[in-house]
């Protein structure tokens, strides 16, 4: 068994041991706290362990594992990693046991469960990043909405079924069409070679015309827009977030939405890389009305949960915007940012999530002064909030500057609309920050609220830290990218001036 | 009459004698005393299990009107594994709600029975006496519950309309004589095969009323008002079985008739049975949603169920044909399962199927919770369950056969249905207790449960197995043809144009101009005469004398 197979199974398999875990009356509740940390944790150690392993200076995949599943549809358990699958696999098992300890004590009941729900969950994206089959890809991709529906609707705030509901009915009804996008694909592949197949490298290499190009670009780009969430489709993103309890938010912005991107630049471009040229402008379009859109409504949220959901729109936007560029700078800034925007947005749903814990409120009205109460949570705060809002030095800034480098060479009018939501986020940002920590304590009740506990520490450590250390070496996380962009760009470029020199629409490839 | 004659019908057999000993045994039982019938039914019926798996490849045949191939066998094994869970629930159940056992058992079997004669039925009228021989069994089921109104209203609301379908089925089979000069459905279909019967209004009125029969009894739009009414009205018990092994052998039989002997007039009944898929999926799912009683809910689920079958059925090709196999396989386990949940938290005096019965039931019954849940999760078709897979295989039918749009409307009614089955475990995790407490579910029942649910996700994990079986119990009805359909398309003038299916729901570049470049409109030999081959082709002169 390969380590992939391994990232995979060690959560699954800790799920099945807390599920067979006899807990009458939360007798064991500690211990199946601590197994389920430990699990997490091992599953970043596997990630870790993977990293090492890995060979930056090859663009194809890697550490690939290969069974036959279901042979009539040539359907295989194939798994594989390339620079940009495997970081935000990384990503996704340093964030998951913070989520687990963000949760430690303001998630009280059926811990057994919400400790399975969310190493199932870690399982599915995991699954996810891994899968080199569109079968199993989908597999994954729907099996993540189960345990994430249950996170939100057991364990969430007041509209929690409304916001579980409607965040498992959007995401179902973009993927379906992607599903019927993915039958297609692999019926053309059995009409071209006689074989069917829904392995991504052959289907890679397969030649399929543009006007079903075009349509099945349309099914798989409308699921990822849904997921990541690029507006018009980010309506389900503010309730799912503020509904959710922040474990949930923390997996949910930190690795859930980059699965929309990820999509995007895995199966989205490359399979359909003529409808993607055509496409571009359009999503570019949408990314930067979505920096712009999700920065202002941002600014006028009462609620400081609503507010991060919003700024995470606008930051995806960036990352999608990044994609859309096609280019070398724009797709390695993406994956950054991608990594930076878990990182950070990670950490302040976290910061939040401790804010509602002591107060049971997440409305910036109740908070006023907090510098003097408790100055090493505002310090931490302060810090995260500055990397989300890419200041030179931190993890934000490296994303978005080669992002905005790359849609420079593609179009300067995105890049003009797409700075000012930037500039916007800080806006949004320092302003909450003023209003939250600066000034006197206004409400009696936040006069004697207590510091980081040691626990809390252990969790936002490791949030700063990662910040500051991605921003001073951004070449660690830059360098595994490089192949695989490469090689992604020359495919996307390729065919970019093929339709170039074909002006006449519906020809063929 | 051989010996082979006899090994055909040993299946059937088994669940007959079973039932006979019950009967005979309740006549001689004292007062009071209390027998083992249950233990006794699933005696008979893995009797009949192990028969189907003995007589598995050797295409026997009965009397020259039943043929115990692949394809009956693999529809009767569905029969029985419904019959073995409605038992198994039963022992739970029957004494609980006071319901006559020995005729409960007893007339289980005599349904397993009539759905395997309907599932090896080569000759419509004894299609007909199968048919018969379920509906018979599974009315009086319905109407179990004496001192019920509304078991009595389903059940005679059920009986009523059915004998309506009965009686078009029957004129189907007598204008399909009088056309043909059989009732055998290989005879019959050599004679529409052979004969240029295009214009014959006749075939068109048989085909009709035979389709209209098919359609009541898998509870297609519009035929489908009993549905509700008879399924909730019934135990949940014998709703799990006739919402399974009902359809099932409906679908066999369906498939016999209209995939072999009337494969010559597809193009006439496609578009038919097209729009009679798009309905029943959106009515059936979305009226699905209105509804506060579970088994209701669950009636409308079934009904869209068998809109997704009939999209295979619309397919036609390989894939679909073993598709509809498969897809019944999943569906059978997954609602026993359901259904198996509601019977066994119902009481005595309350049938406990409300949705607001099932609020917070994870905190008091954690297991059949989490089980239900799994089953709910099938139906709608999320992975890694044995729904997910059945909806992929027969979608990539669809597809495959260019039915886009049926695919598409299928994959978003199949949305529309995860939002009330989400509603249930809305109720059950995540919504507080009102009313009492259902009581404790015994361990055989959880067991049951649990065996069903283990078989939903060995399904859905593993699938080649079942899905190898499917496609070549498939092979056993259409090989024939299939052959003979070979020879005749090397005499076909060639294929000019892309010409797919008539559809309203074509592939939006179907219509265009064919790519030279392209091999030949997306066929490949195998495709060709499962999909084109058979369709008749008017302007062909080659056509009739092709045999």
């Amino acid at each position: 068994m390969g380590i992939l197979t391994l990232t995979v199974l060690v959560p699954i398999i800790g799920a099945l041991l807390l599920l067979l875990l006899p807990n009458e009356g939360g007798r064991r509740d500690g211990l199946i706290r601590w197994l389920a940390l430990g699990v997490s944790l091992a599953t970043f150690g596997v990630t870790l362990l993977m990293w090492s392993r890995f060979d930056p200076s090859l663009a194809g995949f890697q550490m690939v594992e290969q069974h036959p599943w279901i042979p009539v549809f040539g359907i295989n358990y194939a798994v594989g990693i390339d620079g940009i699958s495997m970081l935000l696999l990384v990503l996704t098992g340093f964030l998951t046991p913070i989520a687990l300890l963000s949760s430690w004590e303001s998630t009280k009941q059926h811990i057994k469960a919400f400790s399975i729900f969310v190493l199932l969950l870690e399982a599915a994206m995991v699954g996810v990043f891994i899968s080199l089959d569109l079968f199993l890809f989908y597999v994954f991709w729907d099996a993540m909405l189960i345990p994430m529906y249950f996170l939100i609707g057991i364990w969430g705030y007041e509209q929690r079924i409304y916001a579980a509901v409607k965040f498992m009915l959007y995401t179902m009804a973009g993927s379906v069409l992607m599903l019927v996008a993915i039958l297609g694909l692999g019926y053309l592949h059995s009409v071209a070679t006689g074989s069917y197949t829904f392995d991504i490298r052959q289907l890679y290499g397969m030649a399929i015309a543009s006007h079903t190009q075009y349509w099945f670009f349309l099914a798989f780009a409308v699921a990822f827009a849904i997921k990541v969430p690029l507006f018009p489709f980010h309506t389900w993103l503010p309730d799912a977030h503020v509904q959710a309890p922040t474990a949930g938010s923390i997996i949910l912005a930190g690795v859930l939405l980059k699965m929309g991107t990820y999509g995007l630049m895995r199966f989205a471009f490359p399979l359909f890389p003529e409808a993607a040229a055509y496409f571009a402008p359009y999503i570019g379009l949408l990314a930067v009305i979505g920096i712009v859109y999700g920065a202002l409504i941002a600014m006028v949220q009462p609620d400081m949960k609503k507010l991060v959901a919003y700024s995470s729109v606008s930051h995806l936007g960036v990352v999608v915007l990044g994609i859309c560029a096609m280019n070398q700078q724009g797709l390695q800034g993406a994956v950054y940012q991608m990594l930076a925007h878990g990182v950070s947005t990670g950490g302040l749903f976290l910061i939040v999530g401790m804010l509602s814990d002591r107060r049971h409120t997440k409305l910036i009205a109740e908070y006023g002064g907090l510098r003097t109460v408790m100055p090493k949570l505002t310090a931490g705060f302060l810090l995260v909030t500055l990397a989300s809002i890419g200041l030179p030095g931190m993890n934000g800034f490296v994303g978005e500057f080669l992002i905005l480098v790359g849609a420079f060479k593609w179009d300067p009018r995105f890049v003009i609309a797409a700075a000012t939501g930037v500039i916007l986020s800080a806006v949004y940002m320092l302003w909450m920050i003023q209003r939250v920590f600066y000034g006197p304590v206004t409400n009696p009740k936040n006069a004697s609220l207590p510091d980081l506990s040691p626990r809390e520490w252990v969790a936002l450590v490791p949030i700063v830290a990662m910040a500051v250390f991605m921003g001073l070496f951004p070449s660690v996380f830059l360098s595994p990218t490089e192949a695989a962009v490469r090689s992604l760009v020359e495919r996307l470029q390729s065919v970019q001036s093929v339709t170039v020199e074909q002006t006449a629409p519906g020809l063929h490839r | 009459m051989t010996a082979s004659s006899f090994d055909a019908i040993i299946p059937m057999a088994c669940a007959s004698i079973g039932a006979l000993v019950i009967m005979l045994a309740e006549a001689f039982r004292g007062k009071g005393e209390r027998m083992p019938f249950g233990i006794l039914g699933l005696i008979a019926l893995a009797a009949s299990g192990f028969s189907i798996v003995a007589l598995w490849g050797h295409n026997a045949s009965g009397f020259g009107v039943l043929a115990a191939d692949n394809f009956g066998l693999f529809v009767s094994a569905l029969a029985v594994v419904a019959g073995a869970f409605t038992v198994a629930f039963g022992t739970q159940v029957v004494g609980r709600d006071d319901l006559p056992a020995a005729e409960f058992y007893a007339l289980v079997l005599f349904g397993v029975a009539g759905m395997m004669m309907m599932a090896m039925a080569t000759d419509l009228l004894v299609l007909f006496i199968g048919l018969e021989v379920m509906s018979l069994a599974v009315y009086v089921l319905t109407g179990l519950r004496r001192n019920v109104m509304a078991s009595v209203e389903g059940a005679f609301k059920y009986f009523l309309l059915g004998g309506f379908a009965s009686a078009f089925f029957l004129y189907g089979v007598a204008f399909t004589f009088g056309v043909t000069g059989s009732t055998h459905l290989d005879k019959v279909g050599q004679f529409l095969a052979a004969q240029s019967m295009a214009d014959n209004p006749m075939v068109l009125l048989a085909l009709g009323l035979l389709a209209v029969g098919f359609a009541f009894k898998i509870s297609a739009v519009p035929f489908h008002m009993w549905t509700p009414d008879a399924y909730e009205g019934a135990p949940a018990v014998v709703t799990g079985f006739m919402s399974t092994g009902v359809k099932a052998a409906a679908f066999a039989g369906f498939m016999r008739v209209f995939l072999a002997a009337f494969e010559p007039f597809s193009a006439d009944w496609a578009p038919l049975l097209q729009w009679l898929a798009v309905a029943t999926m959106i009515v059936g799912t979305v009226v699905g949603v209105a509804q506060s009683n579970l088994k209701r809910m669950l009636a409308y689920s079934s009904i869209a169920h068998a809109g997704y079958l009939l999209v295979g059925m619309v397919a036609a090709n390989q894939i679909g044909k073993a598709a509809i196999l498969f897809y019944l396989a999943t569906y059978v386990v997954t609602n026993l399962a359901a259904f198996g949940a509601i019977a066994l938290l119902g009481t005595r005096e309350r049938a406990n199927d409300e949705l607001g019965d099932y609020a917070g039931l994870w905190y008091s019954h954690p297991a059949v919770a989490g089980l239900l849940t799994v089953a709910l999760l099938s139906l709608g078709g999320l992975p890694p369950t044995a729904g997910f897979i059945g909806k992929w295989y027969v979608f990539s039918a669809a597809v495959s056969a260019g039915y886009y749009g049926l695919a598409i409307i299928g994959m978003l009614t199949s949305v529309i249905s995860v939002f009330f089955y989400m509603r249930v475990v809305v109720m059950m995790y995540m919504t507080e207790r009102s009313s009492a407490v259902p009581p404790p579910v015994a361990a055989p029942g959880l067991v049951a449960l649990a065996v069903a649910v283990a078989m939903i996700f060995y399904l859905g994990v593993l699938p080649t197995g079942l899905l190898d079986l499917a496609a070549s119990s498939i092979g056993t009805i259409f090989e024939r043809r299939v052959r003979r359909r070979l020879a005749c398309a090397g005499r076909r003038p060639p294929v000019t144009s892309c010409d797919r299916p008539p559809s309203f729901f074509l592939q939006p570049h179907a219509a265009r101009a064919p790519d030279p470049s392209r091999p030949a409109c997306g066929r490949s030999l195998a495709d060709a005469e499962s999909r084109h081959d058979h369709r008749p082709d008017r302007a062909a002169p080659a056509r009739p004398d092709c045999h």
